[in-house]
C-alpha cells in the first residue's frame, strides 16, 4: 500500500485516476482504518485529501453553505450558524461515534461508505443537499441522495471523489431533525434512523417537507407519501400518525443482527412522528425569535 | 489473631493504591507493553467453521516463507491423558486444553486455533498464516443447548458418554454430565404449596469484556528454560499448566506478572502462552503475542449460553415449601460449564426444607466457556429470582418482605452442604427495604425491580513474605495478581498490623520463581486469603520484633508488647523501641527481619447482595433506561471502602449489560457475527446513572480484619433485578436475555394485543 | 515497499520515525517511540484506550495512520502530568479509587482533559457522553466521573 498527501484537488483526482489498483480517499479515516485493520480492504494506494482547503472548510454565501468532505463531526457542531439553520444536518453527522471519531469522522466519508445506515446522509438528502465531485474528466455536481447506489457501493467513477457538499439557502420557518435508534445511548450503528425537513407558514401549517429513512432499505430512501401527509397540516396526531404509517409502509428492512424486519417497520414511523415534532417545533422556535 | 474491628487506624481508610500513579500516568506495563531483543511477532490460525474434520493442514509454503521462524499445528503437542488441574476457583482438564489451544482432528468452534506461526514482523506472519492450505470436511453444527442436547445433535465428540447417570449409556452424546443434588422431600413439599409456579428461562453466552486483550511475550532458552512475561489473573497457574501442555517441569518456566488489564475470571487459563513458549523453543528466539479482540471473542471464553426451568411451590402466607431447578448450561466446544456452581448458588439465599436441583454440562460448537466472575450464579439467579418476583406478585406481597419470610440466616443448612455461620442475607434485606431509594416514586412507563443474590467466595492457597528494611520502612512480598486494588488492602493490612504509617509500606506481586505458589485471583480470595497470608506474615515480624527488643531490653518476650507500632515493656522501664529503631539494629541482632506465612485459606464467609433497578421503557420503541439502581452487600469488613464500592459499583453494571444487550450472536452458519466492541454492547457511560453502594458489614469470623470476597456477588442479582423492573413498568416478564429494544418491543405489541 | 519519513512534535518534542504506510499512530508510539501509555482494547475505535490529542483534538489514534501526523502536535497520557505534579483529573482518579485494573485509565485520563480544557464546568450528562467512547469495564463509571467532576471543581479553582 502507498499513502500520498494530495497537494491540490486536481491532483488527489489524478493520483486516484494514475492507480491501477485498489485506491482509497482517506479523509478521517474512521471506517478506512477499521476495514483496513479487518482485511476487508487491502488497498494499493491511499490519497489523504485532508490537508485541503476545499475539503476543510465550511463556507457560507447567501444561506448556502459549502462544507468540505473532509470536515470532521466536531467542527460541524463548532460551525456558528450551522447547527441553528439546519439542526437536523449537524446532528446527524455529531451522532457519528465516539467524541474521538468526533474528531476525525467526516460527512464525506459517511457518504461514500455508503452503509445503510450511515447517519449522515438521511438528513443531507432530506435537505435536498448536493456534492461537489471532482474526477479525471474535472468537476461535476450531483444528489447527494445518487451517491449510495447500495451497501457499500457508491456512483462514483474511477478516480472521482466528494470534494464538498452543499446545502441550499433556505425559506423563513425551516428546520430539520434526525432521530436514530440504537440499543445503547452511543457508539451503536443506527438500527433505524429518520430525517424531517420542514417549511412552514407563518400560522405553522407545513408547506414543504421532505422525509428520509436510514437503515430500513439498501440505501436511505426519501418517502414521499409521509411527506405529503404533514404538508397542508399543523403537525396533529392525525398527520402525524398518517406520516408514521408512510414512512413504515415505505420501509423494506432485512432481518440482521441488529435489528428485525418488524422492529424496523414499526420504529420507522415511531421516529419520524417524533422527528417530524422536533423539526415542527424548532421551525416554530425559529419563527418567533 | 484478631482485632478490634472499632479501633483501627488504617484499615477502612481510604488512602491512594501503591500502584496508583503508574496507572495514572502511563507508567504501568501491561501484558502487550513488554518487548524483547530479536523479538518475533506471534500469529494464530483460527478456524473459519463452525464443526470441521481436518482432512490437511500444508504448512510448506509458510515455513518457506522469507522472516518465518516457527510454525506449529496441533501434531506439534505433545498427547495428554485427561487430568484436572486445580487452579483455585475452578479445575481445568489439561487434556481439553491442549486441543484447545491447537485443535487437532477436527475443530470444534467459529475461531478455534489450529497452528501458529512466528515471524520477524506482524505483516510476515499475516502473509504466512495466509499460505497455510487447510482442507476441511464441514460437518453440521450445533450452538443452542437445547438443540445440543437432543439425540439427533451433531455430536462434538466421539468418546463423550454422559457422567452421572445411573447407568453410563452407550452412545456418546453432548451432554459431559447429569449432577443433582436435594435438601428434603420435593414431591412431598409441593403437596402443602398453595401456589406453584413453573417457568422456563434461558441466557445467552456473555464476555467478560476485559479492555486488555491477552498478551505474551516468551523466551525459551536453550539450557531448556523459559522465560514468560504475561498479564493473567494467576501466573503460577500459567506456568503450570504451561508445564503440562508442553512436558515441561514447573520450575523450568518463570512468569512475570504483568499488570493485568481486567479479567473477571477469563485470564484463569492459557490459550497463546504456551504456543509463544513452543515456537520460541523452535526458533531459539523470543516470540511476542497478542490476541485482536476479534480473537478475544471468538477464541477466549465467555460465561455461557443456559436454559433453566425452575418450579417453586409457596404457601399462602408466603413460605416456601419446595423448590425444583433443572438448570442446563453450553460449555462450549469441551466439558465444563459452571452448571455446578449455578446448581449450588441458585436458591442459596434462602432456608429451605425441600430443594432439587439437577445440572447438565452440555458441549456445543462454540469457544469453550471460561469462568466469569461468579461462574453460573447470576444465571441460575436470574431464574430463580425472576420466579420469586412472579410469586411475590401473585401472594400480593412485598417482593422484600417475600425474601425475608424466607431468608437464610445462621443455621440455615444450603444445598451444597454447610450450614451457614454469621451471614448477612438478612442484614442485606433490611438495609434494602429501608433505603430512600425503594420508597422513592416512580412515573408513567417506570418501573421498580429487587433481586437478591449469593456467591461462596472462596480461599485457598496464598503466601506472603514482610521485609523489613534497615530504615525502617516495609516490603510486602506477594503472588497475587493485582486486578481492582488489593496491593492497597495487603499494605494496609500489614500497616495495621504493624503499627506504622501505610506510606511506609510497598507492596509487591512477584514472579514465579521469587515467591512460592499462589492460587489464582478468583473467586473473591485475595484480599481474603492473601490477606490472611500478609496479616500473618506482618504478626511474625512483629514476634520478631517483640523478640530482638526484649534482648536488647535484658527482659522476657512475654513481657514486651508490640503497640503503636513499638515494642514496649510491660515491666521494668526499659525505653521503647520503634520499628526504625529495632530495624537499624537488626544486622548486628541476628540480621534481617523477614516475616513469612504460607496457607491453605478456609473458611471464606459467604456474600449476599440484594439490589434495587429503576428503569423506564419506552412503549414506542422498546428502549429501557436504566433511571437509578443501588447496590447492597453483606461485604464483611471493608478494608478499601471505595474498592469494595467499585467492585459492586462495576459487578452491577455488568450484569445490566448482560440483562440488556450482551450476547454472542451466531448466524446460521455458527459463525460469531459480533466479535467486536461495536456489536458485543457493554454499557458505556452515557447509558448509566450513578450506582449507589450500601456496604453491609458483617464481620467474617474466620478472617482477621472480618474480610468476606466482595467482587462477584454483585454480579449475581442485576439480570433479575433490570427484568423485574421492566415487568414493574410494563407488565410484561421477560424470560429470555438479552432483553434487546427489538426482544422488548416484540414482547409489548404482543402483550397488547393479547390484552385486546 | 519503502518507509515513511515523518517528522513531528510528539509531547511537546520534536520527534521523527519510519513507519510503513499502514501502520497507525498507535503502533508508532508504543512500538517505534516506547510510548506504551497509550493501550489497544479493539484496534476498531470502540474502546479509547489509545486516546491522544492529536493538533488538539481527541482522537483514537489506532484509527490514525503513522504517515498522518507528519507536521502535526501530538500528546499523549506520558505528558498530562508536568514533572511530578499530577493533572487534577490524575489526581482526583487516584483519591476516588476510580480505577480498578487500570487499563482504560490512559485513555480516560487523556479525555476527561480534553473535556476540562474546553469546559471546566460541565455537567454530569456532559462527561458522560464525553466519555462514552472509553470503555471501562471495572468501575461502571460512578467513581470516573465523580473523579472528573472533583477535577473540574479543582480546575475552576473550588475548595472540596
Amino acid at each position: 500500500m502507498r499513502y500520498e498527501v494530495a497537494d491540490s484537488v486536481a491532483g488527489a483526482a489524478s493520483l486516484l485516476a494514475g492507480e491501477a489498483g485498489q485506491s482509497y480517499v482517506l479523509a478521517g479515516g474512521t471506517d478506512l482504518l477499521v476495514q483496513l485493520r479487518a482485511g476487508m480492504i487491502s488497498p494499493d494506494l491511499v490519497v489523504d485529501i485532508k490537508g485541503l482547503d476545499e475539503t476543510r472548510t465550511i463556507s457560507e454565501s447567501g444561506g448556502a453553505y459549502t462544507i468540505g468532505a473532509a470536515v470532521a463531526g466536531a467542527e460541524l457542531g463548532e460551525h456558528d450558524t450551522l447547527g441553528t439553520v439546519w439542526p437536523g444536518v449537524t446532528e446527524g453527522a455529531e451522532l457519528i461515534g465516539s467524541t474521538q471519531i468526533q474528531g476525525r469522522a467526516s460527512m464525506g466519508g459517511n457518504l461514500c461508505n455508503a452503509s445503510p445506515a450511515a447517519d449522515a446522509v438521511p438528513a443531507l438528502i432530506a435537505a435536498d443537499a448536493t456534492c461537489t465531485i471532482i474526477g479525471p474528466d474535472g468537476t461535476r455536481e450531483a444528489a447527494v441522495a445518487d451517491i449510495p447506489t447500495g451497501p457499500g457501493s457508491n456512483s462514483l467513477g474511477k478516480g472521482e471523489f466528494v470534494v464538498s457538499i452543499n446545502l441550499p439557502s433556505r425559506p423563513a420557518n425551516s428546520s430539520d431533525a434526525y432521530l436514530r435508534m440504537i440499543p445503547r445511548t452511543e457508539m451503536d450503528i443506527a438500527i433505524v434512523g429518520a430525517a424531517v425537513n420542514l417549511t412552514l407558514d407563518d400560522d405553522g401549517t407545513c408547506t414543504a417537507a421532505k422525509i428520509v429513512l436510514g437503515a430500513v432499505a439498501p440505501t436511505a430512501i426519501d418517502v414521499p407519501a409521509a411527506a405529503d401527509a404533514l404538508i397542508g397540516t399543523k403537525l396533529d396526531d392525525d398527520a402525524l400518525a398518517a406520516a408514521a404509517a408512510a414512512a413504515s409502509a415505505a420501509a423494506n428492512p432485512i432481518s440482521d443482527k441488529r435489528g428485525t424486519v418488524e422492529y424496523r417497520i414499526k420504529v420507522a414511523g415511531v421516529l419520524t412522528k417524533r422527528a417530524a415534532k422536533i423539526a415542527y417545533d424548532r421551525a416554530r422556535k425559529g419563527s418567533a425569535s | 489473631m484478631t482485632y478490634d474491628l472499632d479501633n483501627l487506624k488504617i484499615v477502612g481508610t481510604r488512602p491512594i493504591r501503591p500502584d496508583g500513579v503508574d496507572k495514572v500516568t502511563g507508567r504501568a506495563n501491561f501484558g502487550a507493553d513488554f518487548k524483547m531483543p530479536g523479538q518475533l511477532i506471534g500469529k494464530v490460525l483460527r478456524s473459519p467453521h463452525a464443526h470441521a474434520r481436518i482432512i490437511s493442514i500444508d504448512t510448506s509454503k509458510a515455513k518457506a516463507l522469507t522472516g518465518v521462524k516457527a510454525v506449529i499445528v496441533g501434531e506439534d503437542m505433545i498427547d495428554i491423558a485427561h487430568e484436572l488441574s486445580q487452579t483455585g476457583e475452578t479445575a481445568i482438564d489439561v487434556h481439553d486444553l491442549s486441543l484447545n489451544v491447537l485443535a487437532r482432528g477436527k475443530v470444534l468452534y467459529d475461531g478455534h486455533a489450529l497452528a501458529a506461526v512466528a515471524a520477524t514482523t506482524a505483516k510476515i506472519a499475516d502473509e504466512a498464516l495466509a499460505l497455510i492450505d487447510v482442507q476441511y470436511e464441514v460437518l453440521p453444527h450445533v450452538i443452542d443447548v437445547d438443540e445440543a442436547m437432543k439425540p439427533d445433535a451433531p455430536v462434538l465428540h466421539d468418546d463423550m458418554f454422559t457422567k452421572g447417570l445411573d447407568e453410563t449409556p452407550t452412545t456418546p452424546s453432548n451432554i459431559a454430565s447429569r449432577m443433582e443434588m436435594g435438601l428434603g422431600d420435593v414431591e412431598e413439599g409441593f403437596k402443602h404449596a398453595d401456589i406453584i409456579i413453573e417457568r422456563s428461562y434461558k441466557t445467552k453466552a456473555v464476555h467478560q469484556g476485559y479492555i486488555e486483550p491477552h498478551a505474551v511475550v516468551a523466551n525459551f532458552a536453550e539450557d531448556g528454560t523459559a522465560f514468560v512475561w504475561c498479564s493473567s489473573q494467576g501466573h503460577f497457574t500459567v506456568r503450570d499448566l504451561c508445564a503440562k501442555l508442553l512436558g515441561m517441569d514447573s520450575s523450568a518456566i518463570r512468569v512475570i506478572p504483568a499488570e493485568i488489564g481486567g479479567g473477571f475470571g477469563g485470564k484463569t487459563t492459557v490459550y497463546i502462552e504456551p504456543l509463544a513458549i513452543a515456537m520460541s523453543k523452535l526458533a531459539g528466539r523470543p516470540v511476542k503475542m497478542t490476541m485482536t479482540r476479534a480473537e478475544v471473542f471468538r477464541a477466549t471464553g465467555p460465561t455461557p449460553a443456559t436454559s433453566m426451568d425452575v418450579k417453586i411451590g409457596v404457601t399462602n402466607d408466603g413460605k416456601i415449601v419446595a423448590a425444583d431447578c433443572e438448570f442446563r448450561f453450553h460449555a462450549g466446544a469441551f466439558a465444563g460449564s459452571p452448571v455446578g456452581a449455578a446448581c449450588m448458588a441458585g436458591l442459596t439465599p434462602y432456608a429451605l426444607e425441600n430443594a432439587r436441583v439437577v445440572g447438565y454440562d452440555v458441549v456445543s460448537n462454540t469457544c469453550k466457556s471460561g469462568a466469569y466472575r461468579a461462574p453460573g450464579a447470576p444465571n441460575g439467579a436470574f431464574a430463580v429470582e425472576s420466579a420469586m418476583d412472579e410469586l411475590a406478585q401473585m401472594l400480593k406481597m412485598d417482593p422484600i418482605e417475600f425474601r425475608h419470610i424466607n431468608a437464610a440466616e445462621e443455621g440455615t443448612k444450603a444445598i451444597y452442604g454447610p450450614t451457614f455461620k454469621q451471614i448477612g442475607c438478612k442484614d442485606v434485606l433490611v438495609a434494602t427495604r429501608e433505603h430512600p431509594h425503594y420508597k422513592s416514586n416512580l412515573g408513567p412507563n417506570q418501573g421498580r425491580g429487587i433481586a437478591s443474590g449469593f456467591w461462596f467466595n472462596v480461599g485457598g492457597q496464598s503466601n506472603a513474605a514482610v521485609n523489613v528494611h534497615e530504615d525502617g520502612t516495609v516490603t510486602v512480598v506477594e503472588g497475587s495478581p493485582d486486578i481492582g486494588g488489593t496491593r492497597a488492602a495487603m499494605a494496609m493490612m500489614a500497616a495495621e498490623v504493624l503499627g506504622i504509617e501505610y506510606e511506609r509500606v510497598q507492596v509487591v506481586v512477584a514472579d514465579t520463581a521469587s515467591i512460592a505458589h499462589n492460587d489464582g485471583t478468583g473467586g473473591s480470595r485475595v484480599t481474603f486469603a492473601t490477606g490472611i497470608a500478609v496479616t500473618n506474615a506482618a504478626e511474625d515480624v512483629v514476634l520478631q520484633l517483640r523478640t530482638r527488643a526484649a534482648a536488647d531490653m535484658g527482659i522476657d518476650v512475654e513481657d514486651v508488647v508490640w503497640q503503636d507500632g513499638s515494642a514496649q515493656a510491660t515491666k521494668g522501664d526499659a525505653k521503647s523501641m520503634s520499628l526504625a529503631d529495632i530495624a537499624a539494629k537488626a544486622a548486628r541482632t541476628g540480621g534481617i527481619i523477614v516475616g513469612r506465612s504460607s496457607i491453605n485459606a478456609r473458611g471464606a464467609g459467604p456474600s449476599f447482595a440484594t439490589h434495587i433497578c429503576d428503569v423506564e421503557v419506552d412503549p414506542e420503541t422498546g428502549y429501557i433506561e436504566i433511571l437509578r439502581y443501588t447496590t447492597v452487600q453483606d461485604v464483611g469488613k471493608a478494608i478499601h471502602p471505595s474498592y469494595v464500592e467499585g467492585q459492586m459499583q462495576g459487578g452491577a453494571v455488568q450484569g445490566i449489560g448482560w440483562a440488556l444487550n450482551e450476547e454472542y450472536f451466531y448466524n446460521e452458519d455458527g459463525l460469531l457475527e459480533n466479535p467486536g466492541f461495536l456489536d458485543y454492547r457493554m454499557p458505556v457511560a452515557s447509558d448509566l446513572p450513578m450506582i449507589d453502594t450500601v456496604l453491609v458489614e458483617v464481620a467474617n469470623p474466620n478472617h482477621p480484619f472480618g474480610v468476606r470476597g466482595v467482587g462477584e456477588a454483585p454480579l449475581v442479582p442485576p439480570l433479575a433485578a433490570v427484568v423485574n423492573a421492566i415487568y414493574d413498568a410494563t407488565g410484561v416478564r421477560m424470560t429470555e436475555l438479552p432483553v434487546t429494544p427489538i426482544k422488548m418491543l416484540a414482547a409489548l405489541d404482543a402483550y397488547k394485543e393479547a390484552a385486546e | 515497499m519503502a518507509k515513511i519519513h515523518v517528522t513531528t512534535t510528539i509531547n511537546g518534542d520534536p520527534a521523527e520515525f519510519l513507519c510503513e504506510p499502514h501502520e497507525t499512530l498507535l503502533d508508532i508510539l508504543r512500538d517505534e517511540l516506547q510510548l506504551t501509555g497509550s493501550k489497544e482494547g479493539c484496534a476498531s475505535g470502540d474502546c479509547g484506550a489509545c486516546s491522544v490529542m492529536l493538533d488538539g483534538r481527541l482522537v483514537c489514534s489506532c484509527l490514525v495512520l503513522g504517515a498522518e501526523v507528519q507536521g502535526s502536535e501530538v500528546e499523549t497520557v506520558e505528558n498530562i502530568a508536568q514533572g511530578d505534579k499530577l493533572h487534577p483529573v490524575q489526581q482526583r482518579i487516584l483519591e476516588h479509587g476510580a480505577l480498578q485494573c487500570g487499563y482504560c485509565t490512559p485513555g480516560i485520563v487523556v479525555a476527561a482533559k480534553a473535556l476540562l480544557d474546553r469546559n471546566n464546568d460541565p455537567s454530569e450528562t456532559e462527561i458522560r457522553y464525553w466519555l462514552a467512547g472509553n470503555l471501562c469495564r471495572c468501575t461502571g463509571y460512578d467513581k470516573i466521573i465523580g473523579a472528573v467532576m472533583d477535577a473540574a471543581a479543582d480546575m475552576r479553582g473550588e475548595a472540596s
